[in-house]
């Protein structure tokens, strides 16, 4: 069930995008979610529908894949527009029973579906094309003045590398845990919310248990290999920048300035 | 009173371009009171079949009867099936959760609604099963050695009365000693009360000591289904399976080849040595 | 002196109640004298709970005796000027293959060590080129850790350790969680490391047949050295072996009972040929 959702998890494919420095692609994200508020006329948002797809076109993601992926999210989006669409005051469109539609809620319902899908899609573009490894590589090293305020950017960074590592195995874990409970007799599915919170327990105390083991078993075989934390550390794969990184901040530059213009003249 | 796989194929992710035919055609009866090993290399489809076998997988294709009843229809209770085949799996000691052994071995016999004493009986009884002493009854399960909590997990099954008893590779992780005890332990259990065993395990040796009958499974398939004696005859083409017959069947090979008259269909170490004590005595 | 050497070497640690009395003290090492030859090939048997694998973390610096002193190339374990060094020259393989392998490709992996070390980054590629090839794993070195078997796994963390240089490597019962196939694999990873390589290891396991290539076996019980000899010795010592919870190859074993039924064999066969051999003059 939870091997289902593909929301961001990284497609292999060989294009511009997949070869860009982790840290250009960082930036670009945040840039791009940062434009969609920026803008907030129609061409705005046709500008950054151009601006995503050509994003898309380059990446050799199948567009499939990425909607596939939306499904999980279906959900959030339409709590944010059924909201917006009921709960913002105005001019009255349309009345049906205590509840009505107005024209600026309409307006903002349909602006907001747009921006959180855009948003959405812009930030899975990141994690499909970049590994959750070069991902965490390139936080490590944009949060690195951060270091001066004493913020342990190397061991958040390590540390997110080795629950991406250990996700996989704790769901089969998880999974053949269950099995083995079932096998017992045990019934996950059935009962009302308190029955089945209840049932958890013979999932989740050896799930628990197991995890901490394995913990303890990482944490001193990382020692056993003279891991001492981010210190005197070389990398394998140090990070710099190519022409491509460097267009492609260009690019999104020109993106970007484009859209404040839209905001400021249009 | 038998299991009947008839035709059972499993194919994971049908559908998709990456479809894996885990289980073909895969044909067997098993009836009442045997002692059957289950070999093959990983991925050969071994645990693939074991989860068939007491419903927690649905066949792909084909059918599976308990007792003459197809235990996939609509209204057949799996519940009391899991009761009826009790599994083992690997490194059980795993999902072990309870404050203490006891406690954890009625979480079996409470899942099937019995009352409070008939499940307090059975644990007690499948605790004595399993040969653990009346003093660690108490103790939280995750003090205990790792040849004691293994014991406890195999009680939390057996405290569910099943009339097959299937053990995923029992003994992984355990010392030479320990094996056998729990081996030793199993063995006894299924003198006593007749109870079917399917023993899954890549030890050759183990399973020629114990078992009356061996299924090798290959690519999904089953290669050979027969006593230990005739399998083991094959052992060049479980060679080819990575696979191999237990070291005894090299002996009496190897001697076979130098020119001794032995019978090298013989698999244990006390019938290894019979057999060449019998050929010696004959040609002293 | 040699690479690693103990002396009275012993491990104590105290046992608490729930409420965090004590409620005694458990001696898990005792009085342990090792030497070990730079170069050998050593191996540690004993049945669960005898001692080894804590015999083995001191060996490493992961823990520091109570009493008695461990070297490992004439430093101090204790000394903790030297515990970068320590652990760099005597690296660690550990039973379970998902718990040690921290990087998300092989390669990466391998890599950690030596990262962690300083080496420049020039050098950790040749070195990870150089460790993963040793093991047989170098075609897998983009491939995500999780889709490998666990012989292969182990191999992985084997070349991670070779990737730090080191002088001698401890293997922790790195077979207890494979099958057949993979513990063979394994196995002839860390013979062609000793043969080829020259590296000196230390393996720690309760399956018999792969002590068989040892210069000098150890067998450990209660947390001290009950045995100590080449494999053959060893493997002559039948009852004794199985008083200590531990077995012997089948055809050992067989030999041994022939011989208790009066036939002429020689005690500590260790292959078939050999066997056969000394049958065959029985005759």
């Amino acid at each position: 069930m939870l091997r289902d959702i593909t929301l961001g998890q990284y497609y292999q494919a060989d294009s511009v995008i997949h070869r860009l420095d982790p840290r250009v692609k960082l930036v670009a994200t945040i840039g791009f979610i940062i434009s969609l508020f920026v803008v907030d006329s129609w061409i705005g948002y046709v500008a950054a529908a151009i601006f995503l797809a050509f994003m898309i076109k380059l990446s050799k993601v199948p567009f499939h894949y990425m909607v596939k992926g939306m499904k999980a999210i279906v959900f959030i989006l339409m709590i944010t527009v059924v909201f917006n669409l009921f709960l913002t005051p105005g001019e009255p469109l349309v009345s049906v029973w205590k509840l009505t539609i107005t024209k600026q809620g309409l307006r903002t319902a349909v602006m907001m579906a747009v921006r959180l899908s855009f948003l959405i899609v812009g930030s899975s573009l990141m994690t499909l094309t970049t590994t959750p490894n070069s991902l965490t590589d390139g936080m490590e090293k944009l949060m690195n003045p951060l270091k001066c305020v004493k913020v342990p950017v190397h061991e958040i960074a390590m540390m997110m590398s080795i629950a991406l590592r250990f996700i996989p195995i704790l769901l089969e874990e998880t999974d053949k845990i269950m099995k083995a409970q079932i096998a017992r007799g045990a019934d996950f599915e059935s009962g009302n919310l308190i029955k089945k919170a209840k049932a958890m327990v013979p999932l989740l105390v050896p799930l628990f248990i197991s995890a901490f083991r394995r913990a303890n078993d990482l944490a001193m075989a990382m020692e056993a290999r003279c891991y001492r934390g981010g210190e005197h550390r070389t990398k394998m794969k140090p990070l710099c920048y190519h022409a491509a990184d460097r267009a492609a901040y260009c690019v999104l530059l020109v993106y970007f300035a484009g859209c404040v213009a839209i905001r400021i003249w249009l | 009173m038998s299991l009947i796989l008839d035709h059972v194929n499993y194919v994971y992710g049908e559908d998709t371009a990456l479809a894996v035919h885990a289980l073909k055609d895969v044909n067997l009866v098993i009836p009442d009171g045997q002692f059957i090993g289950l070999i093959g290399h990983t991925g050969s489809g071994k645990s693939t079949l074991v989860q068939h076998l007491n419903g927690l997988m649905q066949p792909t294709g084909g059918a599976i009867y308990y007792n003459g009843e197809d235990i996939h229809d609509k209204d057949y209770d799996k519940k009391r099936l899991r009761s009826k085949v009790g599994l083992v799996f690997q490194y059980p000691e795993h999902q072990l959760f309870e404050i203490d052994v006891f406690k954890d071995v009625c979480f079996g016999p409470k899942n099937l609604g019995l009352s409070q004493k008939e499940t307090e009986l059975r644990a007690y009884a499948a605790l004595k099963q399993v040969g653990l002493e009346d003093e660690f009854f108490y103790q939280s399960p995750f003090d205990l050695s790792g040849g004691q909590k293994r014991r406890v997990a195999i009680a939390g099954v057996l405290a569910m009365k099943p009339e097959i008893l299937i053990l995923d590779e029992p003994t992984a992780g355990l010392d030479p000693k320990g094996r056998d005890e729990i081996l030793d332990q199993i063995a006894k259990l299924k003198e006593e009360t007749g109870i079917t065993v399917i023993l899954v395990s890549h030890s050759m040796e183990d399973v020629a000591k114990y078992v009356e009958r061996i299924i090798v499974m290959n690519q999904g398939s089953v290669l050979y289904d027969d006593a230990p004696a005739e399998v083991f005859k094959h052992y060049r083409e479980l060679e080819k399976v990575g696979l191999a017959a237990p070291q005894v069947t090299y002996i009496m090979q190897a001697l076979a080849g130098k020119g001794m008259p032995v019978d090298t269909s013989v698999t244990t170490i006390a019938e290894a040595k019979q057999e060449i004590l019998r050929v010696l005595h004959r040609t002293v | 002196m040699g690479i690693i050497k103990t002396d009275k070497l012993t491990f104590e640690y105290i046992r608490r109640d729930e409420e965090g009395n004590v409620e005694g003290i458990t001696r898990a090492v005792d009085e342990v004298d090792l030497d070990v030859k730079q170069g050998s090939f050593i191996a540690i048997l004993g049945h669960n709970g005898s001692g080894k694998s804590t015999l083995a973390k001191h060996i490493n610096a992961i823990l520091y005796p109570t009493e008695g002193t461990v070297w490992v190339d004439g430093m101090d374990t204790q000394d903790e000027a030297h515990l970068w060094d320590i652990r760099q020259e005597a690296g660690m393989v550990f039973q379970n293959p998902d718990n040690q392998i921290i990087g998300q490709v092989v390669e990466e992996d391998v890599g950690f060590g030596p990262e962690n070390m300083g080496v420049p980054t020039r050098e950790i590629w040749e070195r990870v080129e150089e460790s993963l090839k040793a093991v047989g794993m170098y075609e897998y070195r983009k491939h995500s850790p999780n889709k490998l078997s666990g012989g292969q796994k182990q191999r992985v963390s084997i070349a991670g350790v070779i990737a730090m240089h080191p002088k001698c490597i401890i293997l922790d019962e790195p077979t207890a969680m494979l099958d057949p196939n993979g513990r063979k694999e394994v196995i002839r990873a860390v013979r062609a490391l000793n043969d080829v390589e020259g590296i000196t290891v230390v393996l720690i396991t309760h399956y018999m047949e792969e002590i068989i290539h040892a210069d000098q076996v150890f067998v450990m019980d209660q947390g001290h050295v009950a045995m100590k000899g080449s494999p053959r010795e060893i493997f002559s010592r039948v009852e004794e072996l199985r008083k200590l919870r531990l077995d012997v190859p089948q055809v050992t074993l067989l030999a041994h009972e022939l011989r208790e039924e009066g036939l002429k064999l020689p005690e500590g066969i260790l292959t078939i040929e050999e066997f056969v051999e000394a049958l065959s003059r029985c005759r």
